[in-house]
């Protein structure tokens, strides 16, 4: 097992050094002078030359590409053009707010998700069958950009329900421990700040579930409905087995394989997801980051961020194998 | 023997039957298809889709661009069936003439996606060795990104525009398609007819053309019509960022961008061209499921 991790490991090294590749040449490849595209038009040949200097554009491609990664393997990833902020510390103030954020759609996405497939599948073309399989169908066609503002529009400005931004009312006070609002609440026992805190969670982890739950549920029923058909099914009812227990015990653990499979890949896609969830929700988190980075073409600040989130997903990718191969032994290591 | 002969006599007197019998794979296919209540659903959104894009002049109430302040904000009316936007625009004339844009988007995407992807997929399969090495470390390194990041990127490399956003969209669709073919024009490279081929001297490029790939299009055709769906999904999300399809263009997700200021006066404004998103969508991904079951069942999950 470990000599397969350390393999796998091993074969990252390529991936990641080509996606470091494409995360440092975004600046270079803007057509035209990059200096001028960040300062715009109005700027100085001094300003140019003084922004140049400071971001080493003058130096050799490989030159500033061996920086770049210099800097990286130390921890620096440099500082924003814009705000002169370091990088580094913006990233970290911010990721506990999308890793917060993409594990509980996660969590919703599996219980609801694996729950519907479960009942859709014993119950084979009833109404809930049709109802929930309907709704997976509109869940995985879902532009979660729209159903975010539905979703403000209806429980926020129509409902008065929920707020429709941020991670905490301004005026909850909450000691940070692990910047996870969640987890902070109950570790310091604040019930106030968790209500508020889930409260402020519920809509954007709602909308960034949509299409990871409507995919589990489908898979989960397919699974399902698979391992339904095998004797061993067959036999545990014959020999009168609580019908519970043959669903939960026998056919789900054997059915939970796939699923386990299409969850590890919808976290790669709630990384990507939370791009446009943050955008809506004014969510504090890495995607928004990003994006305003972009619009506001802050280069530093987009290579590195870029860099971090393909790093996370190459890294959760792999776990998701890992873990694979630990829960069905028939797959061989090699 | 006797039900042999039988068969024989009934071919020769039935020659419904006989024709039923000769049909090929794409015919089967296409009667399953259409058998199928959900993938005729699917069909029938996007056939609405094409002819309302076809006739939008005559199905449009008003001009998609012109503009009319005193009109601004009002809700859905007989007069503006689905309510005005914030220049007083007639949003269904939009959602009508933004259907155009949105099977421009889905062709042109996935187009680039597919005619790259395959190109690619065939040439590491075919040829093997460090070909096939280069071509999928590339693709490795395409997919260690999420993909809706790696649209966002190209797009911050190539500048915002409409044309920009379709080829981000596609160019990040072609690992899926490189990773299919691939897997297929292996299996397909083994088989008998294929040494046939070599063995009365065919040359690489005719077999690679003439008898490998027509074998892989159904998996290629399956593919295509569910990446219609996220392509149309992608670019409308890279609008709404605000960066693909530019003022004025009446793009489904640009429209979508241009309400949000809104939400609390005019939520029509966001509600209609979103809705038309999810339903066209909607229509792509369960044609694309009826054709997945009736074309390849071993693609079934």
């Amino acid at each position: 097992m470990l000599n397969y991790i350390i393999r796998r490991l091993v074969s990252l090294i390529p991936v990641i050094i080509g996606v470091s590749i494409i995360a440092f040449s975004l600046m270079h490849l803007v057509p035209g002078d990059p200096a001028r595209s960040i300062l715009g038009e109005k700027a100085t040949e001094t300003q140019l030359e003084m922004l140049r200097e400071e971001l080493n554009l003058n130096d050799p491609y490989i030159v500033q590409y061996g920086n770049f990664m210099g800097k990286i393997a130390t921890g620096d990833l440099g500082d924003s053009i814009k705000s002169k902020e370091s990088v580094a510390s913006e990233i970290g103030s911010r990721l506990p707010a999308t890793i917060e954020l993409t594990l509980f759609a996660m969590t919703i996405a599996v219980v609801i998700g694996v729950l519907a497939g479960v009942i859709a599948a014993v119950k084979q073309y009833s109404w809930f069958d049709n109802l929930s399989m309907s709704g997976a169908l509109f869940g995985v066609s879902m532009p979660i950009f729209w159903l975010g503002l539905m979703m403000i529009w209806l429980f926020s400005v129509e409902l008065n329900w929920l707020p429709p931004s941020g991670r905490l009312s301004n005026d909850i006070e909450l000691t940070k421990i692990t910047n996870l609002y969640l987890v902070d609440s109950i570790l310091t026992l604040n019930g106030t700040a968790f209500v508020d805190a889930f409260r402020h969670l519920l809509m954007p982890g709602l909308a960034l579930a949509t299409i990871p739950m409507a995919i589990i549920a489908r898979m989960t029923r397919s699974s399902m409905l698979e391992v339904m058909k095998q004797d061993y099914i067959r036999t545990a009812n014959a020999k009168g087995l609580a019908g519970r227990l043959v669903i939960f015990q026998h056919a789900l653990k054997n059915a939970s394989l796939p699923v386990l499979t299409v969850i590890g890949l919808q976290f790669g896609f709630l990384l990507g997801g939370a791009v446009l969830t943050e955008t809506i929700f004014s969510w504090p988190g890495v995607g928004r980051y990003v994006v305003d980075a972009i619009l506001s073409r802050d280069y530093p600040v987009v290579q590195s961020t870029i860099l971090i989130i393909a790093i996370i997903f190459v890294l959760v990718n792999l776990i998701t194998d890992i873990l694979y191969t630990l829960f069905d032994p028939r797959i061989k290591l090699d | 023997m006797k039900t042999l002969a039988a068969e024989a006599k009934a071919d020769q007197m039935d020659p419904a039957l006989k024709s039923k019998k000769n049909s090929s794979l794409w015919l089967d296919s296409l009667s399953r298809v259409i058998k199928s209540k959900t993938s005729l659903i699917g069909l029938v959104i996007i056939t609405l889709l094409i002819v309302v894009a076809i006739f939008a002049p005559q199905i449009a109430t008003h001009s998609p661009t012109d503009q009319s302040i005193i009109d601004r904000y009002q809700s859905p009316s007989s007069e503006h069936l689905l309510g005005t936007d914030e220049l007083g625009r007639d949003i269904f004339s939009r959602i009508v003439y933004g259907s155009r844009i949105t099977i421009q988007i889905g062709v042109i995407t996935v187009g680039i996606s597919m005619i790259v992807g395959v190109f690619l997929g065939a040439v590491a399969g075919f040829f093997g060795r460090w070909v096939d090495q280069i071509i999928m470390r590339l693709i490795d390194i395409m997919m260690a990104f999420p993909s809706i990041l790696l649209a966002i990127a190209l797009v911050a490399v190539l500048g915002k525009s409409l044309t920009n956003a379709m080829i981000a969209v596609g160019i990040v669709g072609v690992p899926h398609f490189a990773r299919i073919v691939r897997s297929t024009v292996l299996s397909v490279k083994e088989t008998e007819y294929i040494e046939a081929s070599r063995v009365i001297g065919a040359k690489n490029g005719r077999i690679l053309f003439s008898h490998v790939l027509p074998n892989c299009l159904a998996p290629i055709i399956v593919q295509a019509t569910l990446t219609i769906g996220t392509a149309i999904l992608d670019a409308a999300g890279l609008s709404f960022l605000g960066l693909g399809a530019q003022p004025p263009l009446p793009e489904w997700g640009a429209m979508l961008s241009d309400g949000r200021s809104a939400l609390q006066t005019a939520p029509w404004v966001v509600m209609f061209p979103g809705f038309a998103i999810l339903l066209v969508v909607l229509g792509f991904n369960l044609l694309g499921d009826g054709l997945r079951d009736a074309l390849d069942p071993r693609l079934k999950q």
